[in-house]
């Protein structure tokens, strides 16, 4: 019996990562290594004007000056900023007219991917962004988005085409003087999609990005700004995967979100980079700050994410509750296996007075892998009546993996109530072995078991997402049991 | 006659954590047969309920188990419930998030596709639940909860047995299921389980005490005693271990080792 579950184990952990192809296309590629030239080269590829440019500089400079912050519970191997390359394209039109313009390796490339650019092939209710490397390659529905008012596109485009708008907008709610990572994206950022939802419309699909990196010994920076204006309403996707490689490939992204007043905005996530193999080669650096503002009045920010990918993640997409009876939300499953490490959260920073936030995250560890959740609830003098909830439950799957909690809860009102709960759990071979007796096997139990734990996440997402996200939990998983 | 047994148990050696527990047990079961397994603490009752289902903890250095003419120990845990073997644990195990109905509905269509056959659609297997839960009449909101969880011990053996009827198992052993129940639980219990039965079907039933035995009447009752079974015969023989306890075969016992 030994021999079979071991067996079970060593056939599961050893799947393959259905994502780790490559594409074999022409892409244009800058000189390795950073320097003022690089960001000039960058912005000068983009045709970019002169103030963006000077906002790259700033951040450049910045950037020079900071440090990679070491307060995360990660081991990270020191990255030579010298040796990646900033922007690697897929050599084609810049912008594509027609399907007809888009290179068939590439169309082929996100169909197996399960994301079809042909508008036609797509489930309606879902318009897409596909980013690879550097470029967006092209963004379905946007037509049918237009009639409503809706700007849906790459950010490059949104630069040449809404320039106010994003300068308006860019670095509101991440300055880029907010961390490294941040300052490192704001200067050598390539592309991203930009989303504005004018007031009072509520955008009929769902909008999405996809990301794909392509390219060997590049790095992906994307920006993705999405506002709402007053009263609107969007619910946003975004996923991610990447070639399987042996080297480490840095993946630093900036996301912004701006609620106006009574504005929604759910952002959902289904996190799926390359994660190494099972010794720990190899594998995304994702060290992405996502934050989004509660601008206005009764406005709601609603983060969901699944992170199953990456070989190590730093990430705390938060909420700025500014709008009196704004809300906040994040619903989290990280998910670590093998090597990886997780460390993420979120920040919940109420300033308006009867602000609400809710934090749930589940994390789960197999394998060596170390998976910490970090989470700050900060409730200032002027919050009156602020509230939090927060929850954070982790599963171990096997006895050689970690899960750590860090919650920071700062208070200066004293009406404010903010509740944490915690548990720590661990599937254990009795439970598996019940299952067994009952015909299911070792595989399918830890399916059954871990998205019963995860449930209440995934119920969060959207239907479509809810589905991959509940297959890539088992694939991530199954057999971690030892 | 090989093929009459049902189950067939041949000089049985298994060890838990390096410790012989079974020393060379033989038993033989038929369809539509009762046994009951009685013994002191320690005899080694449930150390063979764990080598039947496959449990890893106990390892068999020695003898065979044949299921229906099958090598009974090549299979793998989970082969073995699909095959029609089902064990009431002494101790339900919690699964928490897990719901009862994803649960069952999971090991049934397991079994369904070990047979051959599609898996049930919702509303037939809806429709068994209710069919099965009014059988065993446990109370409807247990299946909606998370499996065993927060169940008190009584409700968790009652689901055991709700699970059985779902199942429909070939070979069903009863580890200690009377244990923690009252009267009325137990009477609810072994009613269950002799709705449940056809007559093909056998029970193994592994218990200290006679009164289970008052409600699902075995056919031959076996006393096991330091690994080995001392004593086989009807079912007089509980009534008589309620009376003068396990000491005497012990005594008997020791003596044919010495």
């Amino acid at each position: 019996m030994d021999n079979n579950q071991d067996k079970v184990l060593n056939e599961v952990t050893q799947g393959e990562y259905k994502y780790g192809f490559v594409t074999d296309i022409d892409t244009e590629k800058i000189p390795v290594g950073l320097n003022e030239e690089i960001v000039r080269l960058i912005s000068a590829k983009k045709n970019e004007p002169e103030w963006l440019l000077e906002f790259r500089l700033k951040a450049f400079r910045h950037w020079q000056t900071m440090k990679m912050p070491s307060w995360a519970n990660l081991k990270i191997p020191e990255i030579k900023y010298q040796d990646i390359i900033y922007y690697a394209a897929p050599k084609q039109r810049v912008a594509p007219e027609s399907m007809d313009d888009v290179d068939p390796e590439l169309k082929k490339t996100f169909e197996k991917l399960g994301i079809p650019l042909e508008e036609q092939k797509r489930l309606t209710g879902v318009a897409v962004d596909a980013v690879m490397d550097s470029v967006s390659v092209k963004t379905t529905f946007r037509e049918t988005l237009a009639e409503e008012g809706i700007i849906f596109c790459s950010f490059s485009e949104a630069v040449r085409e809404h320039p106010s708008l994003v300068q308006k907008y860019l670095a509101s709610v991440v300055p880029y003087t907010d961390n490294f990572f941040a300052a490192l994206n704001s200067a050598v950022f390539s592309d991203g999609s930009f989303c504005y939802i004018p007031k009072g419309v509520r955008c009929p699909m769902e909008l999405s990005t996809y990301f794909r990196i392509n390219a060997a010994n590049t790095g992906q920076f994307e920006r993705t700004l999405l506002i709402a204006d007053e009263e609107a309403y969007v619910s946003y996707l975004e996923g991610c995967t990447a070639p399987q490689r042996d080297e480490n490939q840095l993946h630093a992204a900036v996301v912004e979100i701006v609620a106006e007043r009574g504005a929604e905005v759910k952002y959902s996530t289904v996190q799926n980079w390359y994660p190494g193999d099972r010794e720990g080669r190899g594998g995304i650096y994702n060290f992405v700050t996502k934050r989004g503002i509660c601008k206005g009045e009764s406005s709601k920010i609603s983060w969901t994410q699944v992170e199953t990918g990456s070989a190590i993640t730093w990430k705390y997409p938060s909420c700025i509750l500014r709008g009196d009876n704004s809300v906040g939300e994040f619903y989290s499953v990280a998910v670590t296996n093998n090597h990886q490490q997780a460390d993420t959260g979120t920040k919940m920073i109420h300033l308006g007075k009867n602000t609400r936030s809710t934090i749930v995250s589940k994390g789960i560890s197999a394998g060596l892998s170390q998976n910490s959740y970090r989470g700050l609830v900060k409730v200032v003098k002027k919050a009156d009546n602020a509230r939090n909830f927060s929850q954070c439950d982790s599963l171990l799957l096997g006895d050689r993996c970690g899960a750590h909690t860090f919650p920071y809860i700062e208070v200066d009102n004293q009406s404010a109530v903010v509740e944490h709960e915690a548990t720590t759990s661990r599937i254990g071979e009795d439970q598996i072995f019940y299952c067994n007796q009952r015909g299911i096997s070792t595989e399918d139990a830890i399916g059954l078991i871990v998205n019963g734990y995860a449930r209440e996440v995934i119920n969060k997402l959207p239907m479509e997402f809810a589905v991959e996200a509940t297959k890539l939990l088992q694939i991530s998983l199954e057999g971690s049991v030892g | 006659m090989n093929n009459s047994f049902l189950l067939q148990i041949k000089d049985l050696k298994a060890t838990i954590d390096n410790k012989e527990i079974l020393k060379g047990l033989n038993l033989e079961v038929k369809p539509g047969e009762i046994h009951a397994i009685m013994g002191p603490n320690g005899s080694g009752k449930s150390t063979l309920a764990s080598v039947l289902t496959g449990r890893e903890i106990a390892q068999v250095t020695h003898g065979s188990v044949s299921f229906d003419g099958k090598d009974l120990l090549s299979l793998s845990p989970e082969e073995r419930a699909r095959e029609g073997i089902f064990l009431s644990f002494q101790y339900p195990i919690e699964i928490p998030g897990v719901s009862m109905v994803n649960f069952m509905k999971t090991a049934v269509n397991e079994q369904r596709k070990h047979r051959g056959l599609d898996p049930l659609s919702a509303s037939d297997f809806l429709k068994l639940m209710r069919e099965k839960k009014e059988l065993v009449e446990i109370d409807s909101a247990l299946t909606n909860r998370s499996v065993n969880e927060g169940f008190s011990g009584g409700e968790k053996k009652k689901n055991e047995i709700f699970q059985m009827a779902m199942l429909e198992p070939r070979l069903s052993i009863l580890d200690e299921t009377d244990s923690g129940l009252d009267i009325d639980a137990l009477r609810i219990v072994a009613n269950g389980v002799n709705k449940i039965r056809k007559p093909d079907t056998s029970v193994i039933v592994i218990t200290h005490y006679q009164r289970l035995l008052d409600y699902i009447v075995p056919d031959v009752v076996h006393v096991l005693y330091n690994g080995r079974i001392v004593r086989t015969a009807g079912k007089e023989l509980a009534l008589e271990l309620e009376e003068r306890g396990y000491d005497w075969i012990k005594r008997e016992a020791d003596n044919v080792e010495a």
